[in-house]
């Protein structure tokens, strides 16, 4: 055990069994006698809900239950703005069932429980709901403009929030500019769609009270706490478990959606289990969604192609709802200046309601958007004052001395200050410059504009607040019949690998195999304290809880270890599963050190003979456990860090485009990214990777459609293009590893970072590859094939 | 509101569908059961014998999470009817492993190459590669080609550039390429 397992490429222990099929996802667990729910969702995107008719469905053979809004209780009540901000007013959230009013497509409005899942959607063909619809914009623009529809009465223009930050003197600023670059920019709506839609399973124990609920959530202690308050219930008396989620990305951290608090009613009020597992149409009409947002950027600079102030304004599509707050129009707020130095900078947003499905955050959760904003506009303004994309870049960038970058008077997502702490910018630039070919790109270009080809390089750097507070916690206990370690944390993975990375940290300090590790995560029966899976946060903020942890835990075993073998604390070292006094063959299994100092009256096995209270090892004065000491091998701490820390990264592409079927091609792409000192590097680049294959689906092909009415017109696999293999690009990755200054591990987020410069990058690439030929601009992601078909016909001026 | 449960209902425990009898062979084991005729054959595997391993992930035909094999062809399982099945001889992803758990060369290959995360689309991903793994045409082992081996399969967490090498281990190990 003497190598260092932090920084190895240790395979996953979770993967065995995921790989036989016994992994334990939500609609896996045999709950006997399940019922099963299913949802009347509204057809409309905005009308008032004349009457209910529900007599036929109740009829129906095999129907148990079907509620309204009526007969739901005090649940009928709008849920909780889970995120407060000052710059919303009278912030609007969904009630669990539509009351009156329906406000999108998929809203549900009645729910019926059957024996099973089959009947349980005859019964919903037989609901009758008379509607008045109501007139609708789903133009993000239009729908702020006045004399637009309203979503509600209570918000004129449709304005859920306006927000505006400041930082340095941006108005003294812009006016010692020599040149001003204006761009618009949009990025469209897009799904999550992790391969397992959403899914919740409810269990009511009548005799003790105890409420479990299933959840394929990524916070299960956020569902708790909901679900306890809304139910008046001890949080004591409510479980909440993520068994194996099948991928997050964000769409599972939005809580309650309606079925997490109808479930558990049904479930309390039937005295059967109900299960509710999504189907695919439902999360694509009824489970939150994100990324359409509007930037006017203006960057004003100096004739060298120094910025010296930033102007963004941008409209944010919220959806029907708010329930999660500005957290996305926040981060695109505070990222918007990327990795430059740019010391002043106004970004104001309005979050806008729409009659879609509400927003909350998807991988990225605005730092796209932000990434595409500023880094279409530093081409542009490249382009216009004759400069190359990677000099004006380079000449910009924040450099290595002078971090920590605050840019005072901006606040993030966490409600602390931004403040880049560490990174290596220019060596990046460098980097890729070097991995793409970027010098010698013009000649190559030439020649394949002579055969009339479209060859184009693509650019764009990108930063990534990560590891946000407010804390997470850790909890080891070493179990005295194994030796393993048992580690627990209060958030949840959805692949990410957390029970590897957090078994290696573990590892190392305890000398214990990282396959005797066991994290146990995502039950708030095991452990309580935490907050969620979000924001790449999980091996900043429980990775180091747990790491500390383990130090402590590392003490008690060397006391005592040095106490049963008669050895100095300095001799003492940890490995394989036993303590050792070095440089002899005196050892004790961790299992005997665990059980020793236990005080124990009952033998049960050869090792607890030793801990009993006649045994000679555990003769003392005293009583058996000295004041102040506890029993076992155990400890919790916690980590909360004082600031976010900064990720980053570059992308380079060279693209073709084939002119006759307007593909984009891809001859290479190379991502350099920095996440700090680097846990797995094999689980970091299956993270770089996962969010890059994102990152090509929202830069060419994803995006949700609506009609004028409202109606999702692609919500299903075979309409909403989620790339297969083929699709998919092979991408090289280079890995830099500036450790983060703010936490112990020296550890910095990944679970985002993949996604977040691929639009900016390909667009980039695209209007590079016609600029020969046209005069195209590429402001817009996904960017189709007839957006390609029309910018090769826009004739160079 | 009081959390007690309403006077009960009487539960039946099976629906009135119509049934039909079907009797089948899965991973190895013959199996008859009645079944509801309209019943696809992905929730009788998960839900009627509890083989929970194949995986639903659209219900649509595009996702391929749920595919298994059927008279050794790869097929949707959410696209197929239990009854369709009668007669048939199925594998899930259950028979992949040897009966200790020691993982195929197929899976090892999986875990070699991380090219699994959450785990969701493997069960499906791995029974299309097993198809063509078990039929004796030569397979085109070149990124594109296996590219195009895995087209059926959707996973949204891996980027599938890991899942690309693992297929390309267990070939050339098998002797496939
Ligand atoms: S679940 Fe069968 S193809 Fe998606
Ligand atoms: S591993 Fe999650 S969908 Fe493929």
């Amino acid at each position: 055990m003497s190598t260092r397992q932090f920084g190895a490429r240790v395979k996953r222990n979770a993967d065995p069994e995921l790989l036989r099929g016994e992994g334990c996802f939500t609609d896996d667990i045999p709950l006997h006698g399940a019922l099963h729910a299913a949802f009347v969702r509204s057809p409309f995107a905005r009308a008032k809900i004349l009457e209910i008719d529900v007599t036929e469905a109740v009829e129906l053979e095999g129907v148990i239950a079907v509620y309204t809004c009526d007969d739901i209780g005090h649940l009928d009540q709008e849920l909780p703005l889970l995120i407060p901000h000052d710059c919303m007013t009278d912030a609007r959230t969904a009630r669990p069932l539509a009351r009156d009013d329906v406000y999108y497509v998929g809203q549900p409005v009645v729910m019926v429980v059957a024996i099973n899942r089959y009947i349980a959607e005859d019964a919903l063909l037989l609901i009758d709901i008379d509607y008045d619809p109501l007139e609708v914009e789903m133009g993000l623009e239009a729908a702020a403009m006045d004399g637009a529809p309203l979503v509600h009465d209570t918000h004129p223009n449709n304005v859920a929030a306006d927000f505006t930050q400041i930082s340095g003197d941006p108005s003294a600023a812009m006016q010692d500019a020599d040149h001003v670059t204006r761009i618009t920019v949009r990025v469209d709506r897009s799904t999550a769609s992790a391969l397992e839609a959403r899914a919740v399973a409810a269990q009511f124990d009548h005799v003790s009270g105890q409420l479990t609920v299933w959840d394929g959530t990524q916070a299960p202690l956020a569902v708790r706490g909901g679900i306890a308050s809304l139910f008046g219930l001890d949080e004591d008396k409510v479980r909440v478990i993520a068994p194996n989620v099948g991928g997050g990305f964000g769409q599972k951290i939005m809580f309650p959606h309606s079925d997490e608090v109808l479930v558990p009613l049904a479930a309390m009020t039937l005295g059967r289990p109900v299960k509710y597992i999504e189907d695919r149409r439902e999360n694509f009409i009824g489970s939150n969604q994100e990324r359409t947002q509007i930037h006017h950027m203006e960057l004003f600079a100096k004739k060298t192609g120094e910025i010296i102030a930033l102007r963004d304004n941008f409209l944010h599509d919220t959806g029907a709802f708010i329930p999660y707050g500005i957290a996305v129009p926040q981060v695109a707020s505070t990222s918007i200046a990327g990795p430059y130095r740019i010391p002043n900078i106004e970004v104001s947003f309005k979050a806008i309601y729409t009659p879609a499905t509400p927003v909350s955050p998807y991988r990225g959760c605005g730092r796209p958007h932000a990434c595409f904003a500023i880094e279409r506009a530093i081409d542009q303004l490249a382009d216009e004052l004759g400069m190359d994309r990677m000099e004006i870049r380079r000449i910009n960038l924040i450099a290595d001395d002078e971090f920590p970058y605050e840019r005072d008077g901006l606040i993030f997502a966490d409600g602390l200050k931004v403040i880049q702490d560490s990174g290596q910018y220019t060596k990046a630039l460098e980097m890729v410059r070097a991995k793409i070919g970027w010098d010698g790109f013009a000649e190559k270009q030439k020649a394949a504009q002579a055969e009339g080809r479209y060859l184009g390089m693509g650019l764009a750097f990108y930063v990534e607040g990560t590891g946000l507070g407010p804390y997470e916690g850790g909890h080891i206990k070493i179990h005295p019949i194994t030796g393993k370690a048992y580690v627990n944390t209060g958030l949840t993975s959805q692949g990410q690998g957390h029970e590897t990375v957090f078994a290696q940290i573990v590892s190392d300090q305890l000398g214990i195999a990282v396959e005797d590790v066991i994290v146990v995560e995502g039950d708030s029966g095991a452990f309580d304290w935490g907050v969620a899976t979000f924001a790449s946060r999980a091996a900043v903020c429980s990775g180091n809880a747990i790491h500390k942890t383990a130090i402590k835990v590392r003490k008690k075993i060397i006391e005592a270890a040095a106490n049963m073998l008669e050895a100095d604390l300095s001799e003492i070292e940890l490995e394989d599963g036993y303590a050792l006094v070095a440089g002899t063959n005196r050892k004790v299994a961790l299992s005997a050190v665990a059980t020793a100092t236990n005080p124990l009256r009952y033998a049960f096995n050869e090792a607890a003979k030793a801990a009993t209270q006649f045994a000679p090892a555990s003769r003392h004065d005293g009583p058996a456990l000295a004041e102040g000491q506890q029993p076992g091998l155990e400890d919790t701490d916690f980590f909360s860090p004082d600031c976010a820390t900064w990720a980053y990264g570059v992308h380079a592409a060279i693209v073709e485009i084939d002119p006759v079927t307007c593909k984009v091609d891809f001859h290479k792409y190379v991502c350099i990214h920095d996440c700090g000192n680097m846990i797995n590097p094999t689980i970091v680049e299956g993270q770089v990777l996962g969010g890059f294959a994102q990152g090509i689906a929202g830069a060419l092909y994803e995006k949700i459609e609506f009609d004028e009415d409202g109606n999702p017109i692609n919500a299903s696999f075979v309409d909403f293009l989620i790339p297969y293999a083929t699709e998919i690009p092979s991408i090289e990755i280079h890995h830099l590893e500036t450790p983060a200054p703010n936490n112990p591990l020296g550890v910095k987020g990944v679970g985002e970072a993949g996604c977040i410069a691929v639009g900016a990058t390909v667009a980039s690439g695209i209007q590079d590859a016609m600029k020969h030929k046209s005069n195209a601009v590429f402001r817009q992601t996904p960017i189709t094939p007839s957006m390609i078909h029309e910018g090769l016909f826009k004739t160079s001026s | 509101m009081k959390y007690k449960p309403n006077i009960q209902k009487i539960i039946p425990n099976e629906s009135t569908d119509s049934k039909n009898m079907i009797t089948f062979k899965v991973n190895g084991l013959e199996i008859s059961r009645s079944v509801s005729t309209r019943l696809h054959l992905a929730d009788f595997l998960r839900h009627e014998i509890g083989l929970t391993g194949t995986h639903v992930g659209c219900e649509h035909g595009v996702c391929g999470a749920c595919t298994i094999l059927l008279n050794g062809q790869a097929v949707r399982s959410c696209l197929t009817f239990a009854v369709q099945a009668d007669g048939a001889e199925i594998h899930t992803i259950e028979s992949e492993a040897e009966d200790d758990g020691t993982l195929s060369v197929l899976q090892q290959a999986f875990e070699d190459c991380h090219g699994l995360q959450c785990g969701f689309c493997t069960p499906g991903m791995i029974m299309n590669i097993r198809s063509y793994f078990n039929s004796n045409e030569k397979l085109d082992l070149s990124d594109d080609g296996i590219r195009e081996i895995i087209s059926g399969n959707l996973c949204r967490c891996t980027g599938y550039a890991n899942i690309v090498s693992a297929v390309r281990q267990a070939a050339k190990q098998l002797g496939k390429g």
